[in-house]
């Protein structure tokens, strides 16, 4: 079956009434049903809860956001060196790659006590266990970006004398960018569940925290208003990653 | 077989042996090539497949080092006179490099190699452009591009070297018959413009006629010379021929023999 296209209002109004008819239906069903607002609050009232106690959310929403960061940035940095040394070493990879589709398969839940075990109840394990879930990804997508070169495009920079830094720069880079940047937006979103995850585990503060504490003591306004604000998080991290996409490409256009 | 040329000679070989040497065994594609051949010349090389055609001209530009016998490039070992960007490639697909503009590939020569090229070419890729005929075109990208667009972009490309020789390994071969023809035009014009020695590879043999000062005729299973024939008798003063002319056509079907029998040997 074939759809008229949306028009411009149509792109941007359904998604806003949808998310809307199903905030009114929450609102009105979860007292309609009977269910206790100890169980499940309505949208009005994790709201207003978002609005008294912005400060105790926002003050372990701050942890959270530097554990996801940081993490962000160890996971990808690492990934993308990694990426490259695998391509300029085909045995170092031969070796080595295999081992890390091997460890990519152990799910984070698992893995992260046996870092908090290693690292202790810091910061530090909460940033590796947000790097790790962030490097595998990258390290794959980046690692087959960079082999996206085709023949005739090496052959093509072998024949102008390209130096290894020039066919990295303006062949290898450039192709392997878009991949690098979907693993980049994917990461965004992965490297705040990490760094949760890793505050489940053990830590007294951080959106991790107060989601585990407030869920043992049936403060079911405060445990969803912790869930918004994560959501949030991670909608503003893919939002800034996408964004800084956009300049990159636009810079990359302009220079060539 | 050696035909004698001036000694001005752009690319010499003297039993030259082509391959590939792997750490198991060597693949010799292309041996006992004794060829020379003179600066600002148009020599087409014609070939069934898997004769070497494409080795040849990867040989030449040091894609691929030589297994056995001499090659010079200019006076040069093939290494040497890469370095120099004495030698530029057109490869049979564009090669040109999706992310950047029609003048941003034209320019591509100029932004790399910059370490190991002593010799200064003029930055000029709208020259090169306004050349192959696409000045209204220099910001598109190559999707926009159609294929004959794309082989003039690659040509341009090329050019910006400024090579003494322009190796083109099929570059027409995927483009319509309109097309080509009017590309075989443009690229006379060129040589004529530039002086440069052009190799040049394909399978159609009225294409080589047309093109060519002389052709080479590759034979395979094993890969080797067998033929080389001058063409200058059929050609004007202007340096063209008509396609459809008796002679041309008398060639071609010479050409056709030689190249059946260079395919059944085994």
């Amino acid at each position: 079956m074939r759809h008229r296209p949306l028009s411009f209002t149509e792109a941007i109004g359904l998604p806003v009434i949808g998310a809307l008819s199903l905030l009114l239906a929450w609102q009105w069903l979860v007292p309609a049903l009977g269910i206790p607002g100890y169980i499940v609050p309505t949208p009005l009232a994790i709201l207003r809860t978002l609005g008294i106690e912005w400060r105790f959310l926002l003050s372990n929403a701050i942890p959270t956001w530097g554990e996801a960061g940081l993490g962000f940035l160890l996971g990808n940095s690492l990934a993308v060196i990694l990426a490259v040394a695998f391509v300029y070493n085909p045995r170092f990879q031969a070796a080595y790659f295999p081992v890390v589709l091997l460890f990519n398969t152990i799910p984070v839940l698992a893995l992260a006590p046996i870092i908090i075990l290693i690292f202790g109840l810091g910061m530090l394990p909460k940033v590796i266990i947000a790097a790790l879930i962030c490097f595998f990804p990258t390290l794959v997508n980046t690692a087959r970006g960079l082999n996206l070169a085709t023949a005739s495009e090496l052959d093509l920079m072998h024949v102008l004398s390209a130096s290894g830094w020039e066919t990295f720069w303006r062949l290898r880079a450039p192709r392997s960018a878009p991949l690098l940047f979907a693993s980049l937006r994917i990461s965004a979103t992965t490297c705040v569940i990490g760094a949760i995850v890793g505050e489940w585990i053990g830590s007294n503060q951080g959106l991790g925290a107060v989601i585990i504490q407030s869920t043992f003591n049936y403060q079911a306004e405060r445990l969803f208003a912790a869930v918004v604000l994560a959501s949030f998080s991670g909608i503003v991290f893919y939002a800034a990653v996408a964004q800084i996409e956009r300049i990159f490409r636009r810079l990359h256009q302009g220079q060539g | 077989m050696r035909a004698d040329l001036p000694e001005a000679a752009a690319i010499e070989t003297r039993d030259l042996a082509v391959g590939y040497a792997g750490a198991v065994e060597t693949t010799r594609i292309l041996s006992g090539v004794d060829l020379s051949v003179g600066k600002g010349e148009f020599l087409t090389i014609l070939g069934p497949s898997g004769c070497g055609k494409s080795t040849l001209l990867r040989a030449v530009a040091d894609l691929l080092p030589p297994l056995d016998g001499q090659l010079s490039v200019l006076g040069r070992t093939a290494s040497e006179a890469r370095r120099r960007r004495e030698v530029a490639f057109v490869f049979q697909d564009a090669t040109l490099l999706p992310w950047r503009t029609v003048r941003e590939n034209v320019a591509l020569p100029l932004q790399v190699g910059k370490k190991s090229v002593p010799r200064s070419v003029d930055p000029r890729p709208d020259h090169w452009i306004e050349l192959v005929g696409l000045s209204h075109l220099a910001d598109r990208y190559p999707h926009q591009l159609s294929g004959g667009q794309r082989q003039r972009v690659a040509i341009a490309r090329a050019l910006q070297c400024e090579p003494d020789i322009l190796l083109m390994d099929e570059p027409f071969g995927a483009l319509d018959e309109i097309t080509r023809e009017r590309l075989n035009d443009e690229l006379l014009d060129v040589w004529r413009r530039t002086g440069t020695t052009i190799l040049f590879v394909t399978h159609s043999v009225i294409e080589a006629i047309y093109l060519g000062g002389r052709v080479l005729v590759l034979a395979a299973n094993p890969g080797r010379v067998q033929a080389l024939i001058d063409l200058t008798p059929l050609k004007d003063e202007r340096g063209l021929c008509r396609r459809e002319s008796l002679d041309v056509q008398e060639t071609a079907a010479h050409l056709r023999q030689l190249l059946q029998q260079g395919s059944s040997t085994a």
